[in-house]
């Protein structure tokens, strides 16, 4: 077995070929969802995912504990990890670079500035620009495709302070940042009640904060008229934060499965990667928050 | 680790051996050569006389979408994969890829993708028609419906391209033999650690742009949309904020090929090692800074268009300092001229004219000529076939014999080699002259002035497509039937770990660190 060398490479498996026809699945299923067809392909695909993804951790989580990953295995998890990051981190800088352009530059041209006169008064005279956009190009020349909303989430002043939202979301995912950051602390020096408790307050906190973000989106539809139709406001409000909460419920649920495996005793103070991993997740979920919180709420 | 291969189809599916996964990619990556080279031929057949003969101008447009998508994602970027996964943990002394089961899920998935992508061609308003480029409102507002698939196409491959870069790295940072500084491995190891670095920095942007047009299309998203409030340009930003460093993720590791195959053919060790690492680096670097000089036309201010024209100008300057290595490395050498070395010259010629037309490319007044015409179509397959296909051709007569254990038909790959080199340069440099009397890109018809240039092209065009079943011949006869060879150098003039382990290369490579000096 590999483990005697010292290098280590598993042997064959099903699980990859698994996981890429998971895949394949889901590609074909979404693009036929989308289209309002059948669910059931993608339906398909999100459980074969799912059970191979299940079954692909507990092979790993078992190879380590019968000490078949040696350290510099551990050290490619880690690096694999940090790199995984940074290609999420590159995700947002997508959509926060689409939100820079047409905040800076976009939505003032087409309210005529500089250059650009020409294309306010040819094409959309009568829009003036500013940020958020209440009243899109469309509406102020008489279309409904995209109409804009009548409030938006920008700061509502000192006297409304303690009922907005994103304040209440920023001191929630910090707050659980620190409180990870307590159960690791414990993990390494071996308090595995502290750990557990912990942990679970952290995921409490997590479930709290898509809890506040559920109530602010049914706000933006029911009462305040913001939704992915109201513009590029409605555009980029939604698909940052909305991006940003979907990947609130996956740290979430990571940091879920750490608790469990902390409830049975599977860490122990220099051998904790799965955890780790899911906290630097959780982590980095916690600083797109706050560029999220100074791009979209507080400038917005 | 003593054992050999599994038996039958379950060796391939439940793969986690670098060598096995890496000729998969290889096999992948010729048949989306193929492929892709079809709809070429079917594109030069109907330009090879003014007016339409074969095809409607609908599927036309498919035609040049598919080639372009097939050729740059499917064929170009898994072949240097292929190489990495079987050279890489060869060359740093690894017993394999750091996480070969997420290796073999990197490959799995891109039978599926290209499938989909594929089958559009049969479904109900045709395949994609927007252009490999894919710029919205063609491909948001005006698409067919099959854009979903496009879509979530697109997605899985780039997931595959993120997942096999992470392992790439991790392989090269944390599996090096003792002794093996970073300063110290082989340049191909090099160009793949700065690819891998891109990759990971600009595929989930293109994931974001497809993402945007996901949502535009199907949700009522305004990104691309000025009614809005969106903008059809912050597509082109998006897409070429990933497409510069894909130009280079596409032509990197060509650059770590070329710099293995001129030093043993000209018997002298690579002239100036660390300033190709700096210059490898420099432009992966500048590739972040330049994009939209793909977009001189779009009107943007003019602080934004002349910034761009400097900073794409900057490029010059480390390819030029890798051109003159390459060259200082052959001066005064005791040159042999294999097959593979032929094709490494004819990539530091081809790839170097590439470069000056990028520059001529890169002056916003003079672009603006440019723009959209067949020079540019001319420019970029002097980089992307006299550049990426030629090195990785090259890669497979250099290191065949290595994994084989046969030596190729050197006649055989000579003739390849003088038909390639002629044929494409008979179908791409007339574009040249095409485009700068102004036919533009993409279009099914052309005016009768343009006749001769573009018979001759497809003329050309014909003879290349030919010549790469003489490759696939070659290949095929290679491992089949060529001349045994045993010596663990193959090339006298060879260096490096690859070359110290036995012919053919044993299906385990190390299973203890090997000493480096």
């Amino acid at each position: 077995m590999a483990s005697e060398s010292s290098y280590y490479v598993p042997e064959n498996s099903w699980i990859p070929v698994l996981t890429a026809t998971s895949l394949g699945s889901m590609a074909l299923g979404a693009g036929l969802f989308v289209q309002g067809k059948t669910p059931l392909i993608l339906l398909a695909g999100v459980t074969l995912l799912a059970c191979v993804l299940f079954t692909w951790f507990s092979t790993v989580i078992g190879e380590n504990m019968r000490g078949m990953t040696n350290a510099q295995v551990k050290r490619s998890f880690t690096m694999a990890m940090g790199w995984f990051i940074f290609s999420e981190v590159m995700f947002f800088a997508a959509f926060f670079g689409a939100l820079f352009y047409v905040r800076v530059l976009a939505v003032p041209w087409l309210g005529g500035e500089g250059e650009k006169a020409m294309t306010n008064s040819l094409l959309w005279q009568g829009f003036s620009a500013q940020w958020p956009v209440m009243q899109t190009p469309d509406q102020v020349l008489g279309g409904t495709k995209f109409v804009g909303p009548h409030e938006n989430m920008g700061f509502p002043g000192w006297g409304k302070v303690l009922e907005w939202l994103p304040l209440w979301n920023t001191i929630l995912l910090l707050t659980s940042s620190w409180t990870v950051h307590i159960a690791h602390h414990a993990m390494k020096h071996g308090n595995r009640t502290r750990f557990n408790v912990f942990l679970a307050i952290t995921v409490a906190l997590g479930l709290a904060f898509v809890a506040v973000q559920y109530r602010e989106y049914h706000e933006a539809y029911t009462t305040m008229g913001l939704t992915l139709k109201s513009g590029i406001y409605g555009t980029t409000f939604f698909m940052l934060t909305g991006f940003h909460g979907f990947h609130v419920c996956l740290g979430a649920f990571m940091l879920s499965i750490q608790l469990l495996r902390g409830l049975k005793g599977h860490f122990k103070p220099d051998d904790q990667f799965g955890f780790e991993a899911s906290s630097w997740y959780w982590h980095f979920v916690d600083v797109v928050w706050l560029g999220l919180f100074i791009f979209v709420y507080v400038l917005g | 680790m003593a054992h050999g291969p599994a038996k039958g189809i379950g060796r391939w599916l439940r793969a986690t051996n670098h060598k096995d996964i890496g000729t998969m990619y290889l096999w992948f990556s010729f048949t989306m050569f193929l492929l892709g080279g079809f709809f070429a031929m079917v594109i030069r057949a109907e330009l090879f006389e003014p007016g339409m003969q074969i095809v409607k101008p609908e599927f036309f447009n498919q035609m040049t979408t598919m080639h372009g998508l097939i050729m740059v994602f499917g064929a170009i970027m898994p072949v240097f994969v292929g190489l990495a996964n079987w050279m890489i943990p060869m060359m740093i002394g690894a017993p394999d890829m750091a996480l070969p089961r997420l290796n073999n899920l990197s490959f799995w998935i891109l039978p599926f993708g290209f499938s989909l992508l594929a089958s559009t061609l049969f479904m109900p308003g045709g395949g994609p028609n927007f252009g490999w480029t894919f710029y919205a409102p063609l491909s948001t507002t005006y698409a067919p419906p099959t854009v979903n698939f496009f879509i979530f196409g697109i997605h899985i491959i780039g997931a595959s391209s993120i997942m096999g870069s992470i392992n790439i790295i991790a392989t090269i940072l944390n599996l090096r033999a003792p002794g093996m500084t970073l300063m110290k491995m082989p340049l191909f190891v090099w160009t793949w650690l700065i690819t891998a670095f891109l990759l990971i920095a600009v595929m989930p942007v293109l994931a974001g742009a497809v993402t945007m047009m996901l949502m535009d299309i199907n949700f009522g998203t305004s990104f691309f949309n000025a009614a809005g409030g969106g903008d059809p340009v912050l597509f082109q930003h998006v897409f070429w904020f990933f497409g510069h460093p894909e130009v280079y993720i596409i032509i990197i590791p060509a650059f770590g090929v070329i710099s293995a195959i001129i030093p043993t053919f000209s018997r002298k060790p690579l002239f100036g090692y660390s300033s190709m690492v700096y210059a490898t680096a420099a432009i992966a670097f500048l590739s972040f800074i330049v994009w939209a000089h793909h977009m001189f036309t779009v009107g943007m201010p003019l602080a934004g268009e002349l910034y761009f024209m400097y900073a794409t100008m900057l490029i010059a300057v480390p390819t030029g300092v890798k051109v003159f290595n390459w060259i200082t490395t052959m001066f005064r050498g005791a040159i042999t001229y294999e097959t593979p070395m032929l094709f490494a010259i004819a990539f530091v010629i081809l790839f170097t004219i590439g470069g000056f037309t990028g520059l001529m490319l890169a002056i916003a007044p003079a672009d603006i000529q440019y723009q959209d015409s067949y020079f540019v179509v001319a420019h970029f397959h002097y980089v992307m076939v006299a550049g990426a296909l030629f090195s990785s051709t090259a890669a497979v007569y250099y290191w065949i014999p290595k994994w084989t254990g046969r030596m190729y038909n050197e006649a055989m790959g000579k003739v390849h080699f003088w038909v390639s080199f002629v044929a494409f340069n008979v179908t791409f440099f007339p574009q040249h002259f095409l485009g700068l009397a102004g036919m533009p890109r993409r279009y099914a018809d052309y005016s009768l002035q343009f006749a001769d240039w573009n018979m001759v092209s497809s003329i050309g065009a014909f003879a290349y497509g030919a010549s790469q079943l003489l490759f696939l011949y070659n290949v095929i006869a290679t491992i089949v039937a060529g001349r045994k060879i045993s010596d663990p150098k193959v090339w006298e003039g060879a260096e490096g770990l690859e070359w110290t382990v036995p012919t053919p290369a044993p299906y385990h490579t190390f299973s203890t660190p090997p000493a480096f000096k």
